[in-house]
Formats: structure tokens, sequence, C-alpha cells
């Protein structure tokens, strides 16, 4: 879609430059009056609209960190492209992409590396689909108590696409990872403004990369991935947290060691204990890279502090997802957690997908506090009180949304 | 020919503001200006000069409010030993003083 903001005469002078309408984009323009309240201290936020996306939550502009309006969560089950989220960690985004020129580089400890073109991948390789969920690690970091540093998200960084690419598992065939062989490193244009600063590389281990699932996507819903959300190329690791997704992907180097940049040894760390937790406050102890996404369940109609009519029956639905085992049943509760009951599971888009549920209430007069709890099928839930980490990472507790009748 | 190719990517690219990957040609994309500024107190421009150089203030602005000095103490520690910001020590403690004390 056309941001609106921008003029016929500028969109038509960018369209001969091909996606640079956008060079004339008008960055004050671009605020709407509205705003966005996340619900935490400090959690008012301007909507911005950048260009091929609709208006979405400033959380910061260089990098840029654009939130989904959480309302977009009820509007299906896959998350359109114009209101996916956006995060990067380095100032360096790549402005300027040829895609002719474009070459992805498979490199390293193997036997051919490999040098890609786009046209290459999409027409010299079986295309695979997937729906996968992808949740930033600190998706809902706002909300977590005691507050902790970092990117002060609402539920918005999280979202649930069909990915279309290439199968990592077949380059890496094609490449022949020499024997001794042990890791893979993903690295994107995205770049730091100084030099000294760690460059964005994420690693996976051979087996985790080359398992048949994880995948280069050159399309997302159907379309070219969104230029901010990787053009035109991303890695997409099904069940696994945003931070290993890596945007722009040009260069896979396989390692016949751990990899051991920045990025993986030093950032994106849970404590090592079963509950990734610990008490807030206490030492930070082992830790280990986050992985896998755990069991969550939203409410997203009606919204929060919403309002019914009462003792009329009403729809209540939302989403849920897990890591990748995929979800057997939601339980709602209107009583503040006292009895819960089984919604309705909608269609299952495959294990790694937001899995729809809906079911009806009618209520008394007064202020209600319902409750979603997922249950995943390895039996793995959503606990009723918050853990906590240092990073904000990995919120994972039952969500409640106020609702009055009147 | 040249000139029928450009005709399609402007088709295209019009139809659905999507890159065009029959472009001949670099595609572009164009940010927003910035427009976050940090609050006034003492060592603001010290922050603004050294902070700005690798992101966009609101940076700050967004933390959850009254964390403290030791919070603020760890954020600026960290930008210098883990992202190898270039700040002297002299301004670093300005920083910190700075945003313990305003945000």
């Amino acid at each position: 879609m056309m941001p609106r903001v921008t003029s016929r005469r500028s969109f038509l002078r960018g369209a001969s430059l091909g996606l640079a309408a956008l060079s004339s984009f008008d960055g004050r323009g671009a605020y709407s009056a509205e705003g966005a309240r996340l619900g935490f201290a400090n959690g008012d936020r301007p909507l911005v609209r950048y260009p091929g996306k609709r208006a979405l939550i400033e959380q910061t502009v260089r990098p840029p960190q654009l939130e989904t309006p959480f309302s977009v969560y009820d509007e299906g089950v896959l998350t359109p492209n114009d209101a996916f989220f956006v995060r990067y960690h380095l100032a360096g985004v790549p402005l300027s992409i040829d895609p002719e020129a474009f070459r992805l580089e498979m490199r390293g400890h193997v036997e051919t590396p490999l040098s890609l073109s786009l046209a290459a991948l999409k027409r010299d390789f079986e295309p695979v689909e997937i729906v996968a969920v992808n949740q930033c690690s600190g998706n809902s970091r706002g909300f977590v108590e005691p507050r902790v540093g970092g990117g002060q998200f609402g539920h918005g960084a999280m979202g649930n696409a069909r990915w279309r690419g290439v199968a990592l598992k077949t380059l890496l065939e094609k490449a022949g990872p020499k024997p001794g062989a042990q890791s893979v490193a993903f690295n994107g244009l995205d770049s730091p403004v100084a030099p000294e600063t760690p460059d964005f590389v994420k690693a996976l281990d051979l087996g985790h990369a080359g398992d048949g699932e994880v995948m280069l996507a050159y399309a997302m819903n159907g379309e070219d991935l969104p230029w901010l959300n990787g053009f035109p190329l991303r890695l997409v690791v099904p069940g696994c947290y945003g931070t290993y997704w890596v945007k722009h992907l040009n260069d896979i180097e396989v390692l016949d060691s751990d990899f051991s940049g920045f990025w993986m040894s030093s950032a994106y760390r849970i404590p090592d204990n079963d509950c990734a937790c610990v008490t807030p406050g206490a030492p930070k102890g082992a830790t280990r890279p986050i992985k896998r996404l755990t069991v969550r369940s939203f409410i997203t109609r009606p919204a929060d502090d919403g309002k019914v009519a009462a003792h009329v029956a009403f729809e209540v639905r939302g989403i849920a997802f897990d890591g990748g085992h995929g979800i057997e049943a939601v339980l709602l509760s209107a009583d503040d957690g006292a009895s819960w009951t089984a919604a309705r599971l909608g269609e299952d888009l495959g294990r790694y997908s937001f899995r729809e549920w809906r079911t009806e209430l009618s209520l008394r007069p007064g202020v209600h506090h319902l409750k979603s709890r997922a249950v995943n099928r390895a039996g793995q839930s959503q606990p009723l009180a918050p853990l906590w980490n240092h990073a904000g990472y990995m919120r994972h507790v039952v969500e409640t949304v106020r609702i009055e009748a009147v | 020919m040249p000139r029928f190719r450009k005709t399609l990517i402007l088709m295209a690219t019009a139809a659905s503001l999507a890159p065009a990957l029959c472009a001949a040609e670099t595609l572009t994309y164009s940010l927003p200006e910035e427009t976050a500024t940090l609050r006034p107190g003492p060592g603001q421009e010290t922050a603004q000069s050294n902070c700005a150089v690798c992101h966009s203030v609101d940076y700050i602005e967004r933390q959850p409010p009254k964390m403290g000095r030791a919070f603020w103490e760890g954020v600026v520690k960290k930008m210098v030993a883990s992202y190898h910001a270039q700040i002297d020590e002299p301004d670093a403690a300005a920083i910190v003083d700075y945003l313990a004390a305003t945000y």
C-alpha cells in the first residue's frame, strides 16, 4: 500500500527509481495524530508510517524499531506484511540493494563454496513453505516487573507469516560441509556505525542448520520480503526467537568450531536453568543462548479495558503458539483463574504458526479479568505468575484482559 | 527495449510498492528523519554528541522511568565495553550523571 503521506507527484517521481518513491518520503509527515498506550510506565508511543508499512508503534528511529499495534492480531492468523514488526540492532541499515547484483555466499569449511543470485535461489531449488511465528526475544519486555532496560515493547514484537524460500539443508548439501564442520554463522547487509562495534552475526549448530526446516526466505505471505523485514533474503528459524532470523542475509559461513561472536557469546543469553529465570535481583549465574519460544496465548477480542453488554453472549477469541510442539488446547478463565473452560481451536496451519481459538461468554455486570492459558502437545503451559530474568527475555505468563460488563 | 523495461518497472512498483525484482537498477529505501531530542539538563550536550553517534536518543527516552544511577552506569559501561563506543572517561562520567539525574 502506498503511504498516505506521500503525494501523488512525489510518488510518481520516485516510482521511476523502483522502490524509491520513498526517497521523497517526508519523515515528519509520517506521524499520525494518534498514539499508542502500551500499558506500562513510560509506555506511550507515537504511531509512525514508514514506506511499505502502515502506521506502526514507534519504538526507536535509528536504527528503526517498530511495533505492531495489538489490534492487528485480531485481523487474522497471518500478520500482514505492512503491519509486521521491525527490529534492527545496528544503525547501518542497508538503504540501497541491487537485486540482480545481490549474492548469497556460502563459504568456510565446505568442499564447494557457493555464490548464488536471487534468481538462482528461486530457479534452481525446490521452494519450501512454512507458516511460522517470528517473536522478538524481548517481546513484552515493558511488562516485566521489576523493570529492566532494553527495548520497551508491548506485546507487538511478534508476527506470524507464510515464509517461502530454500531449505538451508539443500544449500548445505550442495556446498558439502567438510569433516569437522560444527556450526554455521549468518551475516546480513546491516552493519554497525563504528567499525569496532560487533557486527550482527548469529550462529546455529550444523545439525540444527541442516534440519530441513531452517530456511532462507525470499517471500513472505506471497510477496517479496518487506524492506525492513530483511529484503531480499532472510533466515527463518521456525520455533526459535527472532534474534536468529538474520535479515538481508548475504553471507553464510560454515565453521569447524563453535561460533564465538559477541551476539552469541555475550548477548541474547538466558539463565541456564529449566525456567530461564532467576529471582529478581539475584546474580545472573550461568547462561546459555536463548533459543526456543515458550508457550504463549493472547486474548485479541475483546480488547483490554473494553466494555461489553452484561448478560449478553459475546465472542472471546485470540491466538496461541509455542516453539514447535504445536498447541493442544487453550483454556479461558473469566473468574481470575478460579475455573477454566476449553476454547475451540481454529485451523491448524502447522506447529510453528499462531493457532486461533474462540469461545463465548456472558458476564454479570461489573469488572471481570479474563485469562487465557494454552497447553502444547508436550504438556507445557503458561505459568500464572511471571518469570524474571535480567534481560527481560522470554516473557512467559498467563496474560490478563480487563473487561467491564455494563 | 530499455524503455520497455523501465515502463514495466514503473508499473510493477506502482501496483504494489513492493521491490520490483525485474528491476535492472538498484532499489533504495528512505528512513524518516530523526526528531527525538534529549531532555534539558547539565550534560545534555555531552550525552547528545556521544550517544547519537550510533543511535537516536529515543533509545534513552523510552527506558523505564527513574531506573537510578546504577542502571545508567551499567548502560554507559555496556556501550563502551561491549559496543566499543569511543567515549572518554570524563564524558562517560558526565553522561552517567546526566542520565541518572534526568531520566
